[in-house]
């Protein structure tokens, strides 16, 4: 019997294992921090800015003193009188807590009230009275950069204007050379609208500080549990071992749970104060309007080309709208995250970037939607550019790509903006998304339905990111390494229990991670409990969000595990009587080179650890590991859409989607294609009807799901999987993180293929989202369509 | 009332008139004072202690706390716990028993149907209306009946599988 | 998420409701299906004194169709309700196209037609499509029964014109003299969405020959619009291309849309223009098909 064919019925590396969390999710047992009730537990409410900039010139908080029921209410004023009214960001700047001078955007914290129930609280807040001074409102980088402009952080020293940074990165004379040597310059200008990752369930938080011990816990929903705890840390000057957070289950994340929220400082101080549990628990619009939010960018570039499809060089500038305060939840060194991981697949022997970050009316905190932060707008805008320079070349689309890529000896291969790819099969997954979607015989079909007056078009998307940050050179967080660990105990009869330092929000680590252990130490994974979330029992780790669990949690399992399985052999040596020198390992068991019946199971071996353990060996069989990868990871994909549009109303109906997707070794592929099929549907969420908008007096347009939509079952299309397989180089199992690729590949594929069904009118662009007038408007009026859609102007 | 005793607590706050409502819940059936403006989802909630139903918005869009209301599946938070009184409601506590699973349950399961499984138990009594009415839909009318229930995580296409995989096995069952 | 106080009633009868409405004065509210009535209660966006629950009163959840013809639709009847009447699309096919594009499949099975009058969101699909029907609401109050063109009885966004101390009991829609024909599209973003624009468009047919006709129009106005131009202009004619074209510009030049995050006003205007299009052409070609 092979090892492999052992390792599927152990449910170890390979297996489509079904999961182990489903068990208490189908019966509803599933523990969200909402589900979790602690006695005398109060509730907290938070008031919120209905203005989008506005001088603060009084809060009267009386009448909601009055009102029976409630605790305690909360304002900026008394968080300032504690040294709480301002926090620190993960991007080395501030963010009001409550604010107490001005508020900064539609929907900012104002004031809190703690009740016995949360329909108290509610009636509470609506009888505060504030009053407003309105200010002249931002909400663009064209107006945060006019010379006139009214400054929105004037709480700041140092802080003349609305920049929060400049940044650039590539090779500014290389690139100007490569331009004055083209044939061929394309341009493109995209803007990528503001979208919110929008988890089913919002934020929220119980604290719980108990006097007697001083201890705080904090039930929370939050991705990094163990970050929240040092940020606590830092900011309440609490001792780190008197506070324990737990992230129990969490309806979804997307990057949204990565900050730090007003409301579990606020709900933490309440706590504090009253001596009791306090329970925050956001709403939807509050989640909306006021947590972090993805994208937000203006892109234009220019592509220096030469005749034969050769890309010289590029360049791109860039303004990205951070909202009132740069909180930007990422961990790398460069300002604008990973936005320099554009054209990493591509061969390009020059590139340069600028960019400009500015502060606006807006909601604080970019985070990284379901990417590696700012990955997303760089593959889109990529894409998008890839496609309009072939049309610029009168090249196939595929062709340019294939030509440009590059080839599978070239890895590692230093991109044009210094990151290093890993490895690839490029042209093998463009190969194999051409034959499964037919192009040619599409190619053949789009222009018979011309000649019939119907619009068909098809949309290619190849892209490589970065995911699994970090390494510890490049990127931490507050100064904290961006590692990631595992911590493996294994029992006397053989059972284990494994924790990490990443945090599960529906990727089922409590399934993979047991895989893996499986894989390296042959112990089934039934037999191997996983837990996360909990900052008292689980070793320090940074948490889970840039598609980095696999990349790095994962490998810290896998590192654990051979730990162990070293000294696994020997006790094995001891209990087969011979030296370690001789012993063989195969899934699951030692066995004597010379004699390979005898042997002893990894089983055995975990007895031995407690009850016959050689002497002068430590008791026990458990270690820990903490790993920091030396590279990331550089999964590929290829999504290939097909649509048609109907000219008279616009409205565009996905036909087919492809996806190829090579994210290196699979650990379980029925999990990894669960995420490669609801990233596609982020993707094509906002192609198609996902955006947030501004009106001028910076309200938010999709502050609820009436206005922020999201696709259901009917729209949302079906998907047609495959994959190549290119393991990662240097990471132990050869695995690579797949969590994102098709959010961030797959916008462009369904815009390429509604730009390609209109290729006749001429026009270039359409900025997402594509709703049926902004198509119609280009299809008919024949000009590009620039920008969020409009919001009404005559309210 | 099932307790050896029950503290007799203060008044609630403001002397706010309470109503009283049977509701016969996963078929048994249970008493509770309620004000008027308590949401069904927040009695079966925090009331009942039935924490497998969710709420996720505020606007009657996301379908996380759809329950089945005398056999049809409602949106709990769209609905007055009073408005309860003397009717049936389901939720998934009530799916099925204590330790086997119903067959929507396992199809969930075994096609991968949930992630974060927030909107699962919405999801899934949406999908037993439907195969209570419809026990061998299409793919599409899969798709059209779980169309007021919204998940984040899973493209849909394997809810859409574990349906029609609960289908088929509640199908088999029934001819056996 | 929390809804302000009120008093909440449960009455038994009719008569006990326009009791507690006339108590009310005008801060009471009737409460059916409450799919939109308890969404704005928990926003906030309305705080009545008090809640007059009409679910337990007797006679209100019928469809029924009248020896003669004609549909009748209580208080209590579920948008589910019509969507799986069996009888619905070949007596009133504008209906039937209706019934299951109204919110979405859960919501469904709690909201009603008669309350979807009463909401009188100009984003409502009922409205036009009883407009188009030529339809009329039936409201109770202390004295009696009254009927009113559903086209005076909603009256702008969000209003009515029932008494404060009336219930709109029935929704009627007259028998169709000859075949009816007819349909209703919507375009939406997503289920659940609401409308960029739609169309209710309700035919009669003597042979080829269109006895009498009804269009309205959803989501581009201020309020269900009546584009009683565009009907007209088909009265007493057949379906050619050019009549229905006709009619669709008569249409489109009815509708009063504004520009917002939806879509542009002279878009709106297009997607009016063609759905009517696509309904009549659709009717003109099964006439065809049928002669």
């Amino acid at each position: 019997m092979t090892q492999a064919r052992d390792e599927i019925k152990i449910g170890g590396l390979g297996a489509s294992r079904r999961r182990v969390e489903d068990n208490r999710f189908v019966r509803g047992k599933g523990r969200y921090v909402d589900d979790i009730v602690l006695p005398d537990m109060l509730h907290m409410e938070i008031l919120r800015s209905p203005l989008a900039h506005a001088r603060i010139t009084s809060i009267d908080v009386s009448k909601a003193w009055q009102v029976p029921g409630v605790r305690l209410v909360l304002t900026g004023e008394m968080m300032a009188s504690r040294n709480l009214a301002w926090m620190p960001t993960l991007s080395y700047d501030t963010q009001a807590v409550l604010a107490t001078d001005k508020v900064r955007f539609q929907g900012q914290e104002v004031a809190c009230v703690i009740a016995d129930d949360p329909y108290i609280a509610k009636d509470a807040c609506e009888a505060i009275v504030v009053e407003y001074e309105p200010l002249p409102v931002i909400v663009n980088p064209a107006q945060a950069l006019a010379e006139d402009a009214p400054l929105i952080r004037d709480d700041k020293e140092n802080q003349p204007d609305n920049v929060v940074f400049d940044w650039e990165v590539g090779d500014k004379e290389g690139t100007d050379r490569a331009f004055a040597q083209a044939d061929v310059v394309s341009t493109l200008e995209l803007h990528y609208p503001r979208s919110h990752p929008s988890p089913l369930e919002c934020c929220g938080s119980i604290a719980d500080f108990d006097r007697s011990t001083s201890k705080l816990t904090v039930y929370m929903t939050t991705q990094a549990p163990h970050i929240i705890r040092a940020a606590v840390a830092l900011v309440a000057e609490l001792p780190e071992h008197m506070i324990r957070i737990v992230s129990p289950d969490l309806g979804g994340g997307f990057g949204n749970k990565v900050p730090v929220y007003p409301g579990y400082v606020a709900s933490i101080l309440a706590s504090i104060l009253l001596e009791r549990p306090v329970k925050w628990i956001e709403d939807k619009t509050g989640n909306l309007i006021s947590t972090g939010f993805g994208r937000d960018i203006y892109l234009r570039g220019e592509m220096a080309l030469r005749n034969d499809g050769k890309i010289l060089g590029v360049r791109m500038q860039t303004e990205s709208d951070h909202g009132a305060f740069f909180s930007d939840a990422q961990p790398s060194k460069f300002k604008i995250g990973l936005l320099h991981s554009a054209f990493a697949c591509y061969d390009i022997p020059a590139a340069h970037l600028v960019n400009r970050g500015v502060y606006t009316n807006k909601a604080p905190g970019g985070v990284a939607y379901r990417c590696s932060f700012r990955v997303t707008e760089a593959m889109y805008f990529q894409e998008r550019m890839m496609q309009a320079a072939a049309d610029d070349l009168g090249m196939d689309q595929a062709e340019f790509r294939r030509r440009n890529f590059v080839r599978d000896h070239d890895f590692p291969h230093r991109t044009p903006f210094g990151f290093l790819t890993d490895s690839g099969q490029y042209g093998k997954c463009l190969d194999v998304g051409l034959e499964a979607i037919g192009y040619q015989g599409f190619l053949k079909q789009k222009e018979e339905a011309k000649q019939r007056g119907r619009l068909l078009g098809i949309g290619i998307s190849t892209m490589t990111e970065p995911l699994g940050a970090g390494n510890s050179r490049e990127y931490d967080i507050l100064g904290i390494k961006m590692f990631d660990s595992a911590e493996l105990r294994v029992h006397m009869t053989g059972k284990a229990i494994l924790r990490t330092g990443a945090k599960s929000q529906g990727q089922g680590h409590e399934t993979t991670w047991a895989q893996i252990v499986a894989h390296e130490l042959g112990i089934p994974a039934e037999d191997i409990t996983v837990e996360e979330g909990d900052t008292d029992t689980a070793p320090f780790g940074m948490g889970t969000y840039a598609s980095r669990s696999t990349p790095v949690a994962g490998a810290a399992v896998s590192m654990v595990a051979r730990k162990i399985r070293a000294k696994a052999r020997k006790l094995a040596a001891h209990l087969l009587e011979v030296s370690e020198e001789d012993i063989e390992w195969e899934l699951g068991r030692f066995y004597v080179r010379s004699a390979p019946g005898q042997g002893v199971t990894i089983q055995e071996c975990a007895a031995a650890a407690y009850s016959n353990m050689p002497d002068g060996m430590e008791p026990g069989l458990e270690n820990v590991a903490y790993y920091d990868p030396p590279n990331l990871t550089w999964p590929f994909a290829c999504y290939i859409v097909t649509v048609e549009v109907d000219p008279q109303t616009g409205v565009w109906d996905v036909l087919r989607v492809v996806a190829v997707d090579d994210c290196g070794v699979r650990i379980n592929p029925m999990i990894v294609e669960g995420q490669i099929m609801g990233g596609l549907t982020e993707a094509y969420a906002m192609a198609s009807m996902q955006f947030i908008t501004f009106d001028a007096q910076g309200n938010c347009v999709g502050s609820n799901y009436m206005d922020y939509l999201l696709p259901t079952a009917w729209e949302t299309p079906g998907y047609e999987l495959h994959e190549v397989v290119t393991p990662s180089p240097h990471h132990p199992i050869g695995a690579k993180g797949v969590g994102e690729c098709a959010t961030v590949g797959g916008p462009a594929a369904f815009v390429n293929a509604v730009m390609d069904a209109i290729r006749d009118t001429g026009v270039r662009n359409i900025d997402m989202p594509l709703l049926p007038d902004r198509v119609y408007e280009a299809l008919t009026q024949r000009h590009d369509v620039s920008g969020a859609p409009p919001v009404r102007t005559d309210d | 009332m099932t307790g050896l005793y029950e503290e007799i607590r203060e008044q609630p706050a403001g002397d706010v008139p309470v109503r009283r409502v049977t509701i016969t819940v996963n078929g048994a059936k249970r008493t509770a004072d309620v004000e008027p403006r308590l949401l069904l989802a927040h009695l079966l909630r925090q009331g009942f202690k039935l924490t497998g139903t969710h709420t996720g918005c505020d606007t009657t869009n996301c379908g996380a706390c759809t329950v089945l209301f005398d056999g049809r599946p409602i949106k709990s938070c769209t609905m007055l716990a009073v408005q309860a009184d003397g009717h049936e409601v389901t939720t998934v506590e009530g799916l099925a028993g204590t330790s086997e699973l119903h067959p929507i349950q396992e199809g969930f399961k075994d096609e991968h149907g949930l992630q974060c499984g927030f909107c699962t138990p919405g999801m899934m009594l949406a999908a037993k209306a439907l195969l209570d009415s419809n026990p061998d839909p299409s793919e599409d009318e899969v798709r059209w009946a779980l169309s007021g229930n919204l998940c984040r995580c899973t493209g849909y296409q394997n809810i859409v599988k574990s349906v029609l995989w609960a289908a088929k096995k509640l199908q088999s069952q029934s001819t056996s | 998420m929390y809804p302000s106080r009120f008093r909440y009633e449960s009455p038994r009868s009719i008569n006990e409701a326009i009791a507690l409405l006339q108590e009310g004065g005008g801060e009471a509210k009737v409460l059916a299906g409450g799919q939109s009535l308890v969404p704005l209660l928990k926003l906030r966006f309305a705080a009545p004194e008090l809640l007059v629950d009409i679910n337990g009163l007797p006679g209100l959840d019928h469809h029924t169709v009248d020896p003669d013809g004609t549909i009748r639709i209580g208080a209590l009847c579920r948008h589910a309700d019509l969507e799986r009447w069996a009888v619905l699309p070949a007596r009133q096919p504008t209906m039937a196209a209706a019934a299951p594009l109204v919110a979405d499949p859960i919501v469904r099975n709690r909201g009603t037609l008669v309350g979807s009058l009463c909401h009188a969101d100009p984003q409502g699909d009922w409205a036009s499509v009883v407009t188009a029907l030529g339809g009329h609401v039936v409201a109770q109050g202390a004295n009696g029964r009254r009927s009113i063109p559903v086209t005076q009885f909603v009256t702008g966004p969000f209003q009515n014109t029932l008494g404060y101390d009336e219930i709109a009991v029935e929704a009627v829609i007259p028998a169709p003299k000859g075949q009816a024909a007819g349909g209703y599209l919507k375009l939406e973003r997503r289920v659940g969405d609401f409308a960029t624009a739609g169309v209710a468009v309700a035919v009669e047919l003597s042979g080829a020959v269109v006895t009498r006709a009804g269009i309205a129009l959803t989501g581009v106005g201020g309020s269900t619009i009546d584009a009683g131009d565009a009907a007209q202009s088909l009265a007493g004619g057949q379906l050619t291309g050019d009549s229905i074209d006709n009619a669709a510009d008569l249409a489109a030049r009815a509708a009063q849309p504004r520009t917002d995050h939806r879509g542009s006003a002279e878009y709106k205007r297009q997607i009016v223009r063609t759905f009517v299009v696509r309904i009549l052409t659709g009717v003109k070609e099964s006439t065809e098909r049928a002669a």
